[in-house]
């Protein structure tokens, strides 16, 4: 590390460590390698280039190699002396100073100390880098040191193959693939949704198989390429009305809920020019309706998604100027939007956006636990918003999908299968930006919600969340990078012939030891979670019909049993239904939808939280919060030594391991056993002194200088008189002798 | 409990249910037809009203006024609707329509309360019906206004702990390493000669006179307070840096100077043994000091303290405080601000002051355990914005004051002996309520004090219960503890032998106020962030009465912890049992104890 002697410099950008200073340390040329995943390969690198320790403003770095490869950018630092306090939260795959190519939001470059963004072809090379991730790290590099020829070489290289518009084929998914043939345990717990036993196992599960079916019309991709293999339709719908439009029209069933009510979703009609064309649909859709509105089906609602949310457009625009408030250049900056901080956040509109689509999602879960109608949301494609709604939805109202699995068997079921766009939305391949839209972190930003107003209902943790959408950008997991189940498997297939190997046999996100060791992968466990029994395969379809909350611990005092929810007594299901039937019949005749929404709401929020059962949002202004882990993770300002909620989650984990080591001595007293020594390695050393931005603090800061803003004035323009008087007016004057 | 009975969707339980969760401040039902009275509180009066709850709609209940409390219970209300509020949160009371009023409920009273919200109350509009019950409660919630004596003299309650001997000056002073060699304790002020808003001990510099004090006293005075000099607050237990407070001096507009001030500010800097400058902090906005020249008032010039280096810390005064808090209440009480929620809040500025407040902490904290100087902080008159910095700069330096005992002492010392002037400011017992004197100056502090804690939620001993429960009994006037404006009327009330203090009751019950999350952790120094991505609205305090917002109570985190607490216990008990009965080679005992891996299987496990 360059010491103090660059200290002095003023913390902006713009400058730079003096020529004079360099000689503190001379870059040693020493042959550092990247290290190179299989079927990675080296494209350019340029050496003695300056990273900036951007920790506070000062111009304090180290000197390293800078890379870039087919799938990332990394920096190699030539002081490696570091590795031997290993962070105890490591990604194995990317390194605090790799950023895969998917991952960079953009590249500036610094000309004569102003920022220019950095796009195509470029006449004229930086003195200074700096990279703007999508999860938000911001890097700083200075080229000033660097060969003029290794400049060039690793400046175009970068934007090139980062910034640039390339073939889906060329995404390192495919090398890696076939580099590293996946060889891993292929019965992993999640439910990937790619089998049509897959599909009657939820039915069964949600017990929707009375009125819904599992189909398999789209076996070869006949009906549509947008369409998963195997979906679920109403048992009455035929065959040939699902190939008729392609899917359009045709309501999907998504899942159903404890009183049988279901959760549908359907692809609208394009609008259609042609006046018979137009007519001929409406017919159809008519007859869709018909039938499944009709007993042994529930009243039907539906639901226009894209006349009664925020567009795609909106949520792209939101979350573009929400991200820019977190990506700080330096201390200076930090300080300065500080002021405003309230203002900024609510002009970027996001946070709105987070509190209509979770009011939303009440809205329909009403619809479903209270009126016990079906909903039927419906969207363009029915694979965006609708996602985010019937996920949420699901989240809200069945304890299952708040366990690990069964939120990723949700995300596989929604949107993997369920066929969300992940390669056009976050523009993977820089094809086009007008397709871009945040929909899936929208979803995430919703559901952390949810887990920070009721920590002990979610298996998962909020870092769960944070690795999740960090995920998105990792191409070695095929997750995230296809539009569909049908450009998975023709590209599969197809890219495979060439290479003469089979079909490709991709990761998947949801096997978190590839990116985590378990002690890493312990963060991602909430110890808060109440747990139920043990979701075994076969006890999992028959979990909703427990009824008493299973404690965890066994010293919970019995609360009053809250009886509402998912797993509520068997009569009063009955009764409710019924009378659920009549109130929604009532409701829907006098037509006042906001007051339900309202009466459930407030109504919900009145009685003891059943961590089991319905969980609805709060959704007031202070209740929406800005996700603090993902978004001020990476700035060092906003760093609590010692502080945050890590803290107290630290100290409970202490607490578990404590309890456990007991656990185990108790089982040696018991057996009379020779002591065999096996104690749990603690997790959180000298806990109390963690980082509020621990697991994710890139560089924790030594030192213990507090944080000070540098602008704090400002003119209270409204209150001139008020400001201007003394506390209590009295001439003391008169009082010098 | 009554409630899980009643039909589930049904309005009318939504509403009573919604006011049950208001349970721990006041509104909640109760079975028994008893009207809680404390010992000595006797009972005025009652009548039939309507209690127009913003939240419910009308309530038809029965009020009853005693010499402490309102207290409300609704007739028809099944489960019974209750408000219980001292009548010392009153700020005003307000009749509202005439008797010709035409409208459902539009005669009656409107009270509006210190702590965040109003209450409405219609009565029958045939015979002057609110006539007595307007003066009684005139009466009793503004004694001071007529010539009665607050409850906290008439309150016989009796506790286990007397409140009244958690702070002792001396040894709090010892407990610091005090006095020394560099400083002493001296008694020049113990008739409140030189300064009646000063408490009698005070510890000054070992090299200054008593006659310096006097000197310097002069200079830093004002015609109706003579005498607030710069005394010691707290000094470092390692480099011997000091916090001093003062008030300002005295320059005005001809730019004045006192040798013996000039000579005292440069005693103060020799005796932490450091020859750098000694830095003082001016509360205030720097325009705002230039001004108070004209009024006869200023601060300290580099012409006549070459040796001290003077900060602004930009800190608005109790008016714009005032103004500030009064936005808050228009946007959260009766009903919450919804879409624009965020720039409503900023357009308060109450969090900006917040940060304000500490940052100007966090600048003193850190220049005196840095160890380079020594630290004068002083605004206009030394007793609101000064008390706010020194004593947040205090619980970051010292950990003894997140002790809930050191806490107490805290807010003794800085806040109550050092003369913060709380009969003023919180307007006890007066009903003056526009007075330009009040302001929330004190909550401020706690709301500061809760942002630390929330950011460093095991550093505290204490939990936010005890900071709410601090702020109810500031106005409540059960407790002497914040009665009056000094140490020297205190003593002339004779507070501590007439009333009882505010910490007897909490330390009665110190479990129910404690954070289970604290660690002990010696000579750390705590700088919170103050900035507004940590900074939060204080939503259980502020937004308390509103039952649409969430009040997790008991937070699940804690309840978690807890319950693993007792898990522990429980099995170090067992495993002692365990290891008795195998070391005596009993071995027939095991019907005693279920196999401790069936309880652990209830325990998830990630590890």
């Amino acid at each position: 590390m360059l010491g103090s002697g660059a200290k002095a410099a003023k913390p902006s950008f713009v400058s730079y460590i003096s020529p004079e200073e360099i000689h503190v340390k001379e870059p040693i040329e020493k042959e550092v390698n990247p290290h190179l995943l299989p079927g990675e390969q080296l494209l350019c690198e340029a050496s003695t280039v300056y990273k900036y320790i951007q920790e506070d403003g000062s111009n304090r770095g180290t000197y390293g190699k800078l890379v870039c490869t087919n799938f990332k950018i990394a920096f190699l630092d030539d002081d490696s002396t570091s590795d031997d306090n290993e962070p105890q939260f490591k990604n194995k795959i990317i390194g605090e100073n790799d950023i895969t190519l998917q991952c960079v939001d953009q590249i500036y470059g610094v000309y004569d100390e102003k920022k220019k963004l950095l796009t195509g072809q470029l006449r004229k090379y930086p003195e200074k880098l700096i990279i703007y991730c999508k999860d938000l790290r911001v890097f700083n590099f200075c080229l000033r040191y660097t060969k003029e020829e290794e400049v060039k070489r690793i400046v175009s290289g970068i934007i090139h193959h980062s910034q640039t518009p390339k073939l889906l084929k060329r995404l390192f998914l495919f090398s890696y693939a076939s580099a590293a043939p996946n060889n891993t345990d292929a019965r992993n717990q999640t439910v990937m949704f790619d089998t049509l036993e897959d599909w009657r196992d939820e039915l069964e599960r949600t017990k929707g198989n009375v009125q819904y079916k599992a189909v398999s019309t789209n076996e070869g991709y006949r009906v549509s390429e947008k369409l998963p293999l195997y979906f679920v339709v109403p048992i009455c719908v035929s065959e040939e009305s699902i190939l008729k439009y392609e899917g359009r029209g045709i309501p999907i069933w998504c899942w159903s809920c404890h009183n049988g009510a279901a959760l549908l979703k359907m692809s609208a009609f394009p609008k259609e020019q042609d006046d018979s064309a137009s007519q001929m649909q409406k017919a159809f859709l008519d007859g869709i309706y018909r039938t499944i509105r009709k007993p042994p089906y529930e009243l039907l609602k539906t639901d226009d998604l894209s006349s009664s949310l925020p567009s795609l457009q909106e949520i792209q625009t939101a979350y573009t100027r929400f991200k820019q408030l977190f990506l700080i250049d330096n201390s200076t900056d930090f300080w300065a939007t500080d002021v405003k901080w309230f203002s900024l956040l609510e002009s970027t509109n996001w946070l709105e956006i987070i509190r209509r689509v979770l009011k939303k999602a009440i809205e329909v879960v009403e619809c479903l636990e209270r009126q016990h109608t079906n909903v039927l949301l419906i969207e363009e494609n029915a694979t965006d918003l609708c996602c985010v709604i019937s996920s949420l939805v699901q989240v809200m109202m069945d304890s299952y999908s708040r366990t690990k699995l069964g939120f990723q068997s949700l995300i596989q079921k929604e949107w993997v299968i369920g066929g969300h766009g992940f390669l056009d939305r976050c523009n993977h391949l820089h094809k086009s930006d007008k397709e871009e839209a945040p929909v899936f972190l929208l979803l995430l930003n919703c559901v952390w919600q949810l887990v920070q107003q009721y920590p002990p209902a979610f298996e998962f943790t909020e870092t769960y969340l944070t690795v999740l959408s960090d995920s998105l950008y990792v191409p070695i997991f095929s997750t995230f990078f296809f539009n569909s189940q049908h450009q998975k498997d023709t590209t599969a297939t197809g890219e495979s012939l060439k290479t003469q190997s089979g079909p490709f046999r991709f990761l998947t996100v949801w096997d978190w030891s590839v990116q985590f060791d378990l002690k890493a992968q312990a963060f991602l466990n909430n110890p808060l979670y109440a747990e139920k029994p043990k979701p075994e395969k076969s006890q999992r379809k028959t979990a909703r019909f427990k009824h008493q909350r299973q404690l965890s611990l066994p010293l919970t005092q019995t609360k009053s049993s809250p009886k509402r929810g998912f797993f509520r007594e068997e009569t009063d299901h009955l009764i409710k239904n019924i009378l659920g039937k009549r109130i929604g019949k009532f409701i829907n005749s006098s037509d006042e939808p906001p007051n339900n929404f309202r009466e459930f709401y407030d109504s919900w929020h009145s009685k003891p939280v059943d961590y089991h059962g319905l969980l609805l949002p709060r959704i007031d202004g202070p209740e929406i919060k800005v996700w603090a882990q993902r978004y001020l993770r990476w700035i060092p300002e906003a760093q609590l030594h010692g502080g945050g909620t890590i803290a107290t989650a630290a100290k409970i984990l202490d607490l578990m391991e404590e309890v456990q080591n007991l656990q185990v001595k108790m089982d040696e007293e018991h057996s009379q056993a020779v002591s065999g020594g096996i104690h749990a390695v603690p997790m959180l050393r000298n806990s109390a002194r963690l980082s509020s931005l621990f697991p994710f603090a890139l560089l924790q800061r030594q030192s213990v200088k507090p944080a000070l803003p540098t602008s704090t004035w400002k003119d209270l323009e409204d209150e001139d008189d008020l400001v201007k008087r003394d506390d209590e007016f009295v001439d003391l004057s008169s009082d010098i002798l | 409990m009554a409630s899980s009975s009643a039909p589930k969707y049904n309005s009318h339980s939504l509403e009573s249910s919604s006011i049950k969760r208001t349970l721990k401040d006041g509104a909640n039902w109760e079975k028994s037809e008893e009207i809680p009275r404390l010992p000595g509180e006797t009972r005025v009066t009652d009548k039939d009203v309507i209690y127009m709850c913003p939240f419910n709609g009308p309530v038809k209940g029965r009020v009853y006024i005693t010499n402490y409390r309102l207290y409300l219970r609704s007739v028809e209300n099944d489960p019974v609707v209750v408000l219980d509020v001292p009548l010392g949160v009153i700020s005003r009371i307000e009749k509202m329509g005439g008797a010709s009023s035409r409208g459902e409920n539009s005669y009656g009273l409107d009270i509006t309360c210190k702590d965040m919200r109003n209450l409405r109350f219609a009565l029958k509009q045939e015979g002057h019906s609110r006539r007595d019950i307007f003066e009684v409660l005139t009466k009793h919630a503004f004694p001071q206004s007529h010539n009665l004596l607050f409850f906290a003299f008439a309150n016989e309650e009796k506790f286990s702990e007397n409140g009244w001997m958690v702070y002792n000056p001396m040894s709090e002073y010892r407990r610091q390493g005090l006095p020394n060699e560099r400083w002493r304790v001296t008694f020049i002020n113990e008739h409140y000669g030189l300064c009646d808003t000063y408490p009698s001990l005070l510890v000054v510099p070992y090299n200054a006179t008593d006659d310096d004090l006097k000197k310097v006293a002069a200079f830093r005075s004002r015609n109706r307070i003579p005498g607030c000099n710069q005394v010691l607050s707290w000094i470092h237990p390692e480099n011997q840096a000091v916090i001093m407070r003062c008030s300002q001096p005295l320059v005005g507009m001809s730019g004045k100077r006192n040798k013996d001030d000039e000579r005292y500010l440069d005693i103060i800097r020799e005796a932490n043994g450091q020859i750098s400058k000694l830095t003082i902090y001016d509360a205030r906005p720097n325009v705002n000091a230039v001004a108070n020249k004209a009024t006869g008032g200023g601060y300290e010039s580099e012409d006549a303290y070459p040796n001290a280096e003077l900060f602004f810390l930009d800190i608005h005064n109790i008016h714009v405080m005032r103004e500030s808090l009064k936005k808050l209440k228009d946007i959260v009480y009766p009903n919450v601000e919804e879409s624009h929620w965020l720039s409503s809040l900023e357009s308060t500025h109450w969090l900006e002051h917040i940060k304000l407040v500490l940052t100007g902490a966090i600048q003193v904290a850190d220049k005196v355990s840095s160890g380079r100087s020594s630290v004068l902080v002083h605004c206009s008159d030394g007793w609101d914005r000064t008390a706010q910095l020194t004593s947040l700069a205090m619980l970051m330096l010292d950990s003894y004051y997140r002790t809930i005992e050191g806490f107490e002492v805290l807010v003794q010392k800085e806040w109550i002996s050092f003369g913060h002037k709380f009969a003023s400011r919180i307007g006890h017992g007066d009903k003056n309520h526009a007075d330009a004197d009040r302001s929330p100056i004190f909550l401020q502090f706690i709301d500061c004090v809760w942002q630390m804690s929330k950011q460093f939620p095991t550093a505290f001993e204490f939990n936010e219960q005890l900071l709410i429960t601090i702020l109810d009994h500031l106005y409540s006037c059960r407790f002497g503890t914040f009665l009056y404006n000094s140490e020297s009327v205190r003593e002339k009330e004779k507070v501590t032998e007439k009333t009882l203090s505010l910490w007897s009751l909490i330390n009665s019950e110190k479990s129910k106020y404690t954070n289970p999350f604290y660690s002990k952790e010696l000579n750390r120094a705590l700088y919170p962030v103050a900035s507004m991505r940590h900074l939060e609205l204080w939503v259980n305090y502020y937004i308390r009465w509103n039952p649409r917002i969430r009040q997790q109570q008991p937070n699940p985190v804690e309840q978690r912890y807890m319950e693993l607490l007792a898990l522990r216990d429980d099995y170090m008990r067992r495993l002692e049992e365990l290891q008795i009965t195998n070391n005596s080679k009993i071995s027939n005992s095991s019907a005693s104890s279920t196999s401790p891996s069936q309880m652990m299987s209830q325990i998830q496990t990630h590890f």
